[in-house]
């Protein structure tokens, strides 16, 4: 009888495919895990671990589903439906052209205006649609870097950063620092930093990016700070990205900047300015896959339109969408009722984590808050650490059971800070984490609190 | 795919454009310039764009240009709108009467919704008539093949490093396989002396070069059926070929997008997993099911390119892993997978489709072949697909790519057909056109053979010109194929190893 044989090794795969540029193994991810097998449920489970390090917008759904239900056709495709644009099923599903329906770009164009309440315009024709942000980040990454290039990106910032525009890109990411001395906003020196540092290093920088509002600090950018990026990237004559994912998230003053706003009073920066955006967080729809790159610039507007090819939207999904967004008044009620709801959410977290004692920064956007968990590092002498901060968040997570994303998974340059998520869960479910938060801390200070002598 | 490229000139940039580092500059893309540039300037976007001005309309424009470049599958919408009507609960997102659009909504799992992972595994096993069953965590989803295909070269090739592939072959791969991966194509060289068969000896001669050009080889990447061609790869070149990948210790990546196109009962499609399986367990003692990944998508099959699904098929658990985190750029609309994991489910609806399909297929596979031969046309023997190979050497001025460019442009512009020339395929014999005739109504397929033939009567004019050109088509001459089934099933009566020789001949 032969012998068995040693089975012959499969032919390797790519650097790309062996390295852990993935980044899935960060806590970030780690978190995710264990909210997966110990998952909160009032009813089955209420001693499970609550996630709140899942950035969804889940409080305005049944505004989506009452449109849908009062325009059926917009779903389906029997008779033609008012802006689909779309007249059948098969010119529907025979429909691949990167250019993306047209009358769904017209929709998105009016969306992103009425977000930023008429400031800015927006053509559909430099609309570029993509299967996501994360999708249209690292077309823009690979249209305007080469491997071994550097992008600024200001810290703290969305941890998903670190696959998305380095994985299969080779590009690199310069944190510029930000502390929480200025609310953690971009100065200029900062920025001067990050480039110098990545000279040093011998890359070159090709652009910054940023988030605005941003993730996770749920803050808006002051115009000023977005005038000195501008003035920046045109010195270095480099590209700005701005990330405006959450731009419809914005529940309380100050309005948003957008860039889009500066590059009409500035139209001698357009060339090298360019924005994301997607539903994901405004219409809650990431299942649905919709990103856009938005560019001012001709040469990478068409770059990205061919790009897109590997990346385009279901044009089942492109007429849906355009039905609803392009119906101007189911439009600007969502918007306004949608804030409103994400306003109360925050403004009933913040008041919750107060009566605990944890502050937070002061934010005006987003679906998370930016705690700040420094006081409860000290103690220990000296500074505290990021590994301080990790033990902090692993009790958070295995004995508290709420999943929080902590600052180190960001990058952020002072350890203590965690974003914590209030959009994706019921009321109830946020008060059941409130008061875990709040018996959490009511242990803690007697812990800490030295017993007083008689 | 055929993607409408519109022509996009630039306007001229206010400022000054930070892309631009120097006097001679690189365009805005750094990494590959050159990708735009052919993007544009390729001919066949030309002819898009002349057809777009002028598109056919047998009412409204008679006269215009009828798109014959365009490998899409109209035929058989009827029985998916048909379902629809009878299954509103798909497109409503409800499921039992309950709305599950939060559910959709929420849905961003790179791991893909199960029940269209089960529905898509088991259509796929039932396209090859359950000779094959495809576990459903294997299974990647993409948006769309073109998707599915980079990924893989992600996965598999590092920058620089080649893929042989046989020719002639889509178009779309030199964008889609090497554009943002850096990988490199070297062709197979396949004529018509054989049927465009792969050879080994064809394999060997592609992979010296590659080695000449110093490049590392990591993979075969086959299209099986064949596009262009319109040919299942028959059992014994996919034995060859598997052999060959095994020897070199590379990957085969197998495209079979066009596998539920196949329309004839004898020459039926093989997949690259049914030769696998038939040497199990020896195949995996030979680590052969690591190397093996398989592409699929619902664009050509079930005529739904709009949609984005496509999906990699590997038994490599590093090749799953890495591609399905690399899904997350490209991940399939939950909205989308909700209502194919339902259409895809019902059995009776995919026996029907699968059987409806394939005959509407031959039947104008058929209509186009006798139409061409009527005028002296001959095509290489098909057995699916939705087009043909058609065979237009003997209409050149002279005998030479430059012949091939003049006579498609006379077809494109006096003719009025958007037809595609095997050179944009990267044929090595010049006179070969991809022709369609799936995405247009029989009516309009008799207008393309009636100006064809005015065409061919009025430019070869002289006492029986059409009539030598038709036995011309019908007896074997070298420049034009033999019917493939002939040789077929000479070569399936042969060892392989005979097969080869037989070939190189």
């Amino acid at each position: 009888m032969v012998g068995k044989l040693l089975p012959a090794a499969s032919p390797a795969l790519s650097h790309v495919a062996t390295s852990g540029a993935h980044g899935e193994d960060s806590p970030y991810f780690a978190g995710w895990r264990a909210y997966d097998d110990d998952p909160y449920d009032a009813v089955s489970n209420p001693s499970g671990v609550i996630q709140m390090g899942l950035a969804e917008n889940q409080v305005s759904f049944d505004l989506l589903e009452g449109f849908l239900r009062e325009h059926p056709e917009a779903a389906g495709w029997g008779g033609a439906a008012a802006g689909s644009g779309v007249a059948s099923f098969r010119d529907n599903a025979l429909f691949q052209d990167y250019h993306g329906l047209k009358t769904f770009r017209k929709a998105m164009a009016s969306f992103m205006e009425k977000i930023r309440g008429g400031k800015a315009r927006f053509d559909p024709d430099r609309i570029v649609l993509t299967a996501g942000a994360t999708a249209a980040n690292e077309l823009l990454t690979f249209i305007l870097a080469n491997p071994g290039d550097a992008l600024l990106i200001p810290t703290p910032y969305y941890p998903g950063f670190d696959r998305d525009l380095r994985w299969r890109t080779g590009v690199n990411i310069v944190p510029v620092h930000c502390h929480s001395a200025n609310g953690f906003q971009v100065t200029v020196a900062a920025l001067e930093d990050a480039y110098e540092e990545a000279a040093a290093a011998g890359m070159r920088a090709a652009g910054v990016l940023l988030t605005n509002p941003s993730n996770p600090l749920g803050t808006t950018m002051k115009r000023s700070v977005l005038e000195d990026v501008l003035d920046f990237v045109v010195r270095k004559n480099i590209h700005l990205i701005s990330d405006e994912i959450y731009s419809g998230s914005v529940f309380a003053a100050p309005d948003l900047v957008s860039v889009a706003e500066l590059v009409e009073s500035r139209p001698d920066v357009a060339d090298r300015v360019h924005i994301v955006y997607s539903l994901s967080k405004d219409l809650g729809l990431p299942g649905f896959r919709v990103g856009v790159v938005y560019s001012y610039n001709d040469a990478v507007v068409t770059t990205a339109r061919r790009m897109s090819s590997f990346t385009l939207v279901s044009s089942q999904t492109q007429k849906t969408l355009a039905a609803m967004l392009s119906d101007d008044a189911f439009a600007e009620e969502y918007i306004r009722t949608n804030r409103e709801r994400l306003r109360m959410r925050h403004d009933h977290m913040v008041a919750g984590l107060a009566r605990a004692g944890v502050p937070c920064l002061q934010g005006n956007a987003g679906l998370f808050v930016w705690m700040d968990m420094r006081r409860l590092l000290l103690g220990g002498g000296g500074e505290a650490t990021v590994a301080d901060e990790l033990r902090l968040w692993d009790l958070m997570l295995h004995e508290v059971k709420l999943n929080i994303s902590p600052g180190s998974s960001c990058h952020c340059s002072e350890p203590g800070w965690f974003r914590v998520c209030f959009a994706n869960m019921s009321l109830d479910t946020l008060d059941v984490a409130l008061a875990r938060m709040g018996r959490f801390m009511d242990r803690w200070n007697k812990a800490t609190t030295p017993q007083k002598e008689h | 795919m055929a993607v409408v490229d519109t022509l996009d000139m630039p306007k001229k940039h206010k400022g000054h454009d930070p892309c631009l580092r120097s006097p001679t500059s690189r365009s805005c893309c750094p990494r590959r310039p050159d990708a735009t540039a052919t993007a544009r300037t390729r001919p066949t976007s030309w002819a898009g764009r002349k057809y777009e001005k002028n598109p056919f309309d047998a009412v409204a424009n008679p006269g215009g240009i009828i798109q014959m470049g365009l490998a899409e599958n109209q035929l058989s919408f009827d029985l998916v709108e048909d379902w629809l009507e009878k299954n509103p609960d798909a497109l409503g997102l409800r499921r039992g009467g309950a709305s599950v659009f939060r559910e959709l909504a929420l849905f961003q799992d790179y791991h893909g919704l199960p029940a269209f992972k089960n529905a898509l595994a088991r259509f796929m096993s039932e396209q090859r008539g359950h000779r094959v069953a495809f576990d459903p965590s294997n299974i990647v989803l993409t948006a769309g093949a073109t998707s599915a295909n980079e990924a893989l070269m992600f996965c598999l090739a590092d920058q620089g490093d080649a893929f042989l592939i046989p020719t002639p072959y889509y178009p779309g791969f030199d964008r889609d396989l090497k554009w943002r991966t850096g990988a490199e194509i070297v062709p197979v060289h396949c004529t018509s002396a054989n049927g465009f068969r792969v050879t080994r000896a064809a394999l060997d001669d592609a992979y010296r070069r590659a080695q000449k050009r110093r490049l590392r080889v990591k993979g075969v990447l086959i299209t099986n059926p064949s596009n262009p061609l319109g040919t299942a790869v028959p059992r014994a070149d996919l034995d060859m070929i598997v052999d060959f990948v095994a020897a070199k210790g590379i990957h085969l990546v197998s495209d079979e997008i066009y596998s539920g196109t196949a329309f004839s009962d004898s020459m039926p499609f093989v997949s690259v997993l049914e030769v696998l399986a038939a040497r199990a367990p020896r195949a995996a003692d030979y680590g052969l099911d690591g190397r093996v990944h398989v592409v699929y998508s619902l664009s050509k099959d079930l005529g739904l390119p709009g949609f984005r699904v496509g999906a990699i098929y590997s038994s490599n658990p590093a090749v799953v892993s890495a591609a399905t985190k690399m899904s997350s750029f490209g991940l399939v609309s939950s909205q989308t997978q909700f209502l194919l994991a339902a259409l895809l489910g019902d059995k009776d609806f995919t026996r029907g489709y699968l059987a409806e399909n394939k005959l509407r297929l031959k039947e104008r596979r058929d209509q186009l072949v006798d139409g061409l031969k009527a005028i002296g046309i001959g095509c290489l023997e098909s057995d699916a697909g939705l087009f043909c190979w058609v065979d237009m050497s003997h209409l050149m001025r002279s005998r030479s790519f430059e012949g091939e460019m003049s006579l498609w442009k006379k077809v494109v512009f006096d003719v009025g057909l958007n037809i595609s020339p095997g050179s944009s395929c990267h044929c090595s014999e010049p006179g070969w056109f991809r022709v369609c005739f799936a995405n247009m109504s029989a009516k309009t397929l008799d207008v393309a053979m009636q100006r064809l033939r005015a065409f061919v009567e009025t430019s070869y004019k002289g006492a029986g010109t059409v009539g030598a050109l038709r036995r011309a088509a019908a007896a074997p001459a070298r420049s034009m194929s033999c019917p493939l089934a002939m040789n077929m099933k000479w070569a399936l009566r042969l060892t392989p190893l005979s097969a080869d020789r037989k070939a190189e001949r």
